[in-house]
Formats: structure tokens, C-alpha cells, sequence
């Protein structure tokens, strides 16, 4: 089944160690931090600004290099990895940003389609229909031939949801995705991320302040100065 | 433009949406091809012009080898040729016939008031196998003296002038103070030495330079026996005649050497060499500034790409796609420019520049090279980043 890795894990972190900035200027970030995420599950990651979280969150999918210590995504060790192994595996995870990164240049289908494109070109048609499918679900299906630069900051960000999701990803790791949401889309989203989980086995890290999203996540850990001070199971 | 662009690409276009989505840029970065096409043209027609216009009077005759001075760098820089080397060569086993051919500048006085620089080429009308084909037959007429043809493109003169000009009705001229019968027209055009250009006997050139006798022409002209290697009868010459005082070449050799002091040696040459050089480096510079501008303004945004998963050389071939879309876009104005100011500059100055299909598609070619190559510079800088750093 998708998700699933030897470990039993969909992502496996053990005694990472993080440090930005070199020489004079080098500054521990995380410190030994250790997580097991099973597959299926939604994990909300919580702390203060400046804890730590987005460094986590960007070491487990792979857009950072890991300095110290294990972590193990989708069964793949990610310290040491080489470059094809890493592209090979930023195509089977999604990623929803602090900031949309939307691209300015591209419609909101467009963006959407990138996402497809990378896992070769093909059927530029089923691309566009996918495209609109997902942008449908979180509600923007009359605006799928818009720029970004005509778009709210809600409307951006659920876009990038929609990027994120089109190319059924394993694993999703979501910064902050409804910080931009108004309620009622925030909890639409959250809500869909759980149902992928709950019917394609999808993985969901997330992190958030929101703490409506709590009563949702199957786990909650908070991060404090780069080390995890509380990690509970939300039954 | 998008929906072919993804055909050829078989991707969506990103490079061309994100040039076509800053328009200012756009126009600025096409604005700077054009230029730097233009430069590009302007000094290969005008080295192109140089180039033909130095070997247009080895056209005027035929001959298979040259025998040249030694000091000779260009038809008509070098010291005179003794007759002498004539005789010596006519009598080498393989040489069929040789000719005295005699060249020199005349000023000429126009009757509008004006003066041209005249390059007169005097052959021995007894030989006339010696002249070009379709100026033997007139051989005959100017036999008489005092009769010469003339360069229906010289510079300074009205288009037709000489147009009615014919052996019983000469269009008269003054020459050196003497009364000069034009009695038909070639086509030469002006070049950098000479306005123009005249063709004559040996005995009228004579008559016309006091100064020059029949003993020393300006080059000796040689045929070879039908069926016989070129180069060995040069082989042969240059055994016999000394090497101190001439040279002995096949035709096409002298001209390439010729060609090659000329574009090389001489200063106009080097002047327009360089020039091409700098409208090069112009273009590469406005191209690659703009590209790389263009990656900075949109680093988050491949990070974004790069985090989905695509590889670097899809960056390049973003890249790639707007270095050649930029090529293009300036190529063709810069085509249309570059035609016109060759037909301005030719009318104004008389030298043959023309815009031919290979020139056009070598400096099509250089511009997307040029392009490309800006390009791949400007993508470096992604190469190594870790997408968590570039948003
Ligand atoms: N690129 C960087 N260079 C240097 N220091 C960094 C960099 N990115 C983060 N840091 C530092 O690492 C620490 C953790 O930052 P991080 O962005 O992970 O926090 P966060 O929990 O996501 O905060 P926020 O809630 O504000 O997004 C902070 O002290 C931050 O200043
Ligand atoms: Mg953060």
C-alpha cells in the first residue's frame, strides 16, 4: 500500500541536528530531534515563531540536505542522499508553503499542471481535466484561468493546495496552509487532507496555530527552541 | 504563440509566459538583440563589401598562374615585374602562354566637377584569351588607340551615363590631359582603393602612365598547357625565376592570400573584424543581463518547481527557451533593419553590400548560440541551492 515502507513509517527522523550559517556565525536550530509519522496519519507540528518548525518540516521533504542524524522518507535514508534520488522523491510528496509560491506567470490550472508535468509530459488534455478537477474541490472552479495577481490571498493559497494534491502524493507537508483561509475554506481543506489519508493512506505533516485543526490531527507535536518538548496522540 | 510553443516543447511554455508576462523587459531584451544584430550586420556587409571588392578585378582577367613581385601584398601594392620574366616563362615545358597585365590609379576629373580614383587594367589586345569571357569580343575595339571600357558602377557618376556608349558613338572624357574614348561598359563598383575601374590596351595604358614602361609590367599572366596540373607548371616557374625578385602562385591562391592581408593585415580589415567581435559581446551582455535578471525575479518560484521535483535541466531548458525566443524575436527586425541600411549605405557609398541567405543564417545562428550560451550562465547559480533556501 502506498505510505507504507519497511519501517512501518512514512517518515522516520532519529537524532537530527541542525545548524545554520558557518563558521563564527553557526547556529544550532534543531536539536536531536526524533519522530516516527505513521502512514495514513494527519501530524500537526505546534510551537512558537522561530521553534524550529519549517526546518523540520522542509528536512523530512527533502528540500533541505540533512546535516546529522537519520531521516528515513518513504523508506529512503535522506542524509546522503544523491540528486536523483532526491528529485525521484520530491515527485512522490506534495508540498503546501508558508508563502503560495504561486507562479505569476501561470493561470491557476497552469500551476496546477506543473505539478503533473513533472512526472513527464504526455496528455497535456487529462493534465488540464485533472487540473480543473482539483481546483473544483477547493472551490475555484470559476476561476481556473486566473493569474495569481487577480486572485485573493485565500484564493492563492488554496490553489497551492490544489498543486499540492493534484499528483496524489504519499506524503504531504503543509506550512501553515490555512493561515491565509478564511474559517470555513481553512477547515475545507483540512478536511480533505484527512479524507485522502483516510481512503488513499495519504500522509499529512502539518503545521499550524490554528487550533481548530487540533480535534482533526491523530497527533500533535510541539516544538520549542528546535527540540520537541511535548508529543501526544490525539485518540 | 502558447499553444504552438507547448507543441514544440511538449511542456507548458514557462519561459515564454514569464518573458510575455513582463512586457518591458521583454521589449527591452528584444531591443537589445536588434542591436546587436544590427552592429553584427552593418560591419560583416561592410567587411563582405571590403572582401569583394578586393577581388572583383582579379575578375576582369583570366589566367591560371601569377607572377607576381615578391613585395607584392595586393593586386597593386607591389614593385613592377621585369618583361624579362616573361620570356623566361614561355619557355618552361607546360606554359601554354603569358601575358604582361599593367594596373594602376588615375585621377579623373568628372565633368560635373567632382574627381574619382580610377583603377585602369591594360591587357595586350592580341591576346585576348587573357581577358575575361564576355569582354574578349570587345579586345578588338580597343585596339585603337585611346579607346577604353568603363565601370558603369564607378562611384560619383549618374546611373546610365555611360549607358549609350558604344564603339561608333564614344562618350568622351578627359584622362591625364588626354581625350579618352569610352567605347562600352563593364561592371565592377567601387571598393575601398578605387572608385571605379577602366579597361584598356597595354599601349593606351602606357600612353595614359608616362611614367610606366612596357618592360615592366605590373604582374606576368600565364596559361597553362590544356590537361596539366596548375601547381606543378607553379613548381616548375619557381624553380627557374628567383625568389628574391617574384612570386609564382595559381590565381586562386594569390587571391586567397590577397583576401586573407586584406581582412587580417590591414587596418580596415581589423577595424571591422572588431567590430563584429564587439556587437557580439554587446549582445551576449544585454541577453545574458536580462536572463539573469529574469532568474533571480522568479529564484522562488523554480524553487517551488524544483521542491515538486523537476531536475536542474529543466531550469536550463526554461532558460534555453527564452534565450531562443529572444534570439529570434531580435533576429527578425534586426534582418529588416540590416537590409535596409545596406541598401542606404550602398547607394551612398557605391559599395557592393548585400544581404545574402548564408550571411543572414550565420548571424541567425551566432545570435542563438550567443543566446544559449547566456543563458546556461544565467541558470548556474541555481544549480546549487537547496529549495529551502531560495524562497
Ligand atoms: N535560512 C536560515 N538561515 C539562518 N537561520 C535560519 C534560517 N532559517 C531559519 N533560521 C533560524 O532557525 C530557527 C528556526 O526557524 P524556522 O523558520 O524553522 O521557525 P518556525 O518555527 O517555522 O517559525 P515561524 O512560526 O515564524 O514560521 C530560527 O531561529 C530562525 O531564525
Ligand atoms: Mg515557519
Amino acid at each position: 500500500m502506498d505510505g507504507v515502507t519497511k519501517t512501518g513509517f512514512a517518515v522516520s527522523v532519529s537524532g537530527m541536528n541542525h545548524y545554520f550559517g558557518s563558521g563564527e556565525a553557526r547556529k544550532q536550530a534543531i536539536w536531536d530531534v526524533s519522530l516516527d509519522i505513521a502512514p495514513g496519519s494527519l501530524t500537526v507540528l505546534m510551537g512558537p515563531s522561530g521553534s524550529g518548525k519549517t526546518t523540520v518540516l522542509t528536512l523530512m521533504g527533502c528540500l533541505r540536505d540533512v546535516q546529522e542524524g537519520s531521516v528515513r522518507l518513504l523508506g529512503e535514508e535522506l542524509n546522503g542522499a544523491s540528486g536523483a534520488q532526491v528529485v525521484a522523491l520530491r515527485k512522490r510528496i506534495g508540498f503546501i508553503f508558508q508563502a503560495h509560491n504561486l507562479h505569476g506567470s501561470l493561470t491557476a490550472t497552469q500551476n496546477v499542471m506543473m505539478a503533473l508535468q513533472v512526472h513527464g509530459s504526455g496528455d497535456t488534455a487529462a493534465q488540464r481535466r485533472a487540473a480543473h478537477h482539483m481546483l473544483g474541490l477547493v472551490g475555484l472552479a470559476d476561476r481556473v484561468n486566473y493569474l495569481p495577481q487577480n486572485l485573493s490571498g485565500g484564493q492563492k493559497q488554496r490553489v497551492a493546495v490544489a498543486r499540492a494534491l493534484v499528483s496524489n502524493p504519499e506524503v504531504v507537508f503543509a506550512d501553515e496552509p490555512t493561515a491565509a483561509l478564511d474559517k470555513e475554506s481553512g477547515m475545507t481543506v483540512v478536511d480533505m487532507l484527512k479524507d485522502l489519508g483516510r481512503l488513499r493512506g495519504t500522509t499529512t505533516v502539518m503545521v499550524t496555530h490554528d487550533n481548530r485543526i487540533l480535534d482533526r490531527a491523530d497527533r500533535i507535536v510541539t516544538l520549542e527552541d528546535g527540540r520537541v518538548v511535548s508529543d501526544k496522540n490525539n485518540t | 504563440m502558447t499553444r504552438f510553443l507547448s507543441w514544440v516543447l511538449g511542456r507548458l511554455p514557462i519561459g515564454w509566459l514569464q518573458l510575455s508576462h513582463s512586457r518591458a523587459r521583454l521589449i527591452v531584451a528584444v531591443a537589445g538583440v536588434v542591436f546587436a544584430n544590427v552592429l553584427v550586420f552593418v560591419q560583416l556587409g561592410i567587411m563582405g563589401a571590403l572582401n569583394a571588392s578586393a577581388v572583383a578585378p582579379y575578375d576582369l582577367f583570366k589566367a591560371d598562374i601569377m607572377i607576381t613581385a615578391s613585395d607584392a601584398k595586393t593586386l597593386t601594392d607591389g614593385s613592377n615585374v621585369s618583361r624579362a620574366r616573361m620570356f623566361q616563362a614561355l619557355s618552361i615545358p607546360g606554359v601554354k602562354a603569358a601575358a604582361p597585365i599593367y594596373i594602376g590609379n588615375v585621377e579623373w576629373q568628372r565633368p560635373d566637377g567632382g574627381s574619382s580614383t580610377v583603377q585602369a587594367i591594360g591587357l595586350d589586345p592580341s591576346q585576348p584569351e587573357f581577358a575575361r569571357k564576355d569582354l574578349q569580343s570587345s579586345m578588338q575595339t580597343l585596339q585603337l588607340a585611346d579607346t577604353v571600357l568603363f565601370d558603369a558602377l564607378t562611384r560619383g557618376i549618374a546611373p546610365g551615363l555611360l549607358d549609350t556608349a558604344t564603339p561608333a558613338a564614344p562618350y568622351q572624357v578627359e584622362l591625364t590631359g588626354r581625350t579618352i574614348n569610352i567605347v562600352g561598359t563593364m561592371e565592377v563598383g567601387a571598393g575601398f582603393s578605387a572608385d571605379g575601374t577602366l579597361y584598356t590596351s597595354d599601349q593606351t595604358f602606357l600612353r595614359l602612365f608616362n611614367n610606366r614602361s612596357s618592360g615592366a609590367p605590373t604582374h606576368i599572366l600565364v596559361n597553362v598547357e590544356d590537361g596539366l596540373d596548375h601547381n606543378v607548371v607553379v613548381e616548375r616557374l619557381r624553380h627557374v625565376l628567383p625568389a628574391d625578385a617574384v612570386k609564382v602562385a595559381t590565381t586562386e591562391d594569390a587571391i586567397a592570400a590577397d583576401l586573407r592581408y586584406q581582412t587580417t593585415e590591414r587596418p580596415t580589415g581589423i577595424i571591422f573584424g572588431f567590430g563584429v567581435i564587439i556587437g557580439i559581446i554587446v549582445g551576449i551582455v544585454i541577453v545574458y543581463q536580462v536572463l539573469s535578471t529574469d532568474v533571480a525575479d522568479h529564484l522562488s518560484e523554480y524553487a517551488t518547481f524544483k521542491a515538486v521535483g523537476y531536475p536542474q535541466g529543466f531550469f536550463v531548458s526554461i532558460v534555453i527557451e527564452q534565450a531562443i525566443i529572444l534570439a529570434v524575436l531580435g533576429f527578425l527586425p534586426g534582418l529588416a533593419i540590416g537590409t535596409s541600411i545596406y541598401v542606404v549605405l550602398g547607394a551612398a557609398t557605391g559599395l557592393q553590400m548585400t544581404m545574402t541567405f548564408s550571411l543572414a543564417l550565420s548571424v541567425l545562428i551566432g545570435t542563438i548560440a550567443a543566446c544559449a550560451l547566456s543563458g546556461v550562465i544565467a541558470t548556474r547559480r541555481l544549480a546549487a541551492a537547496d529549495p529551502a533556501d531560495l524562497f
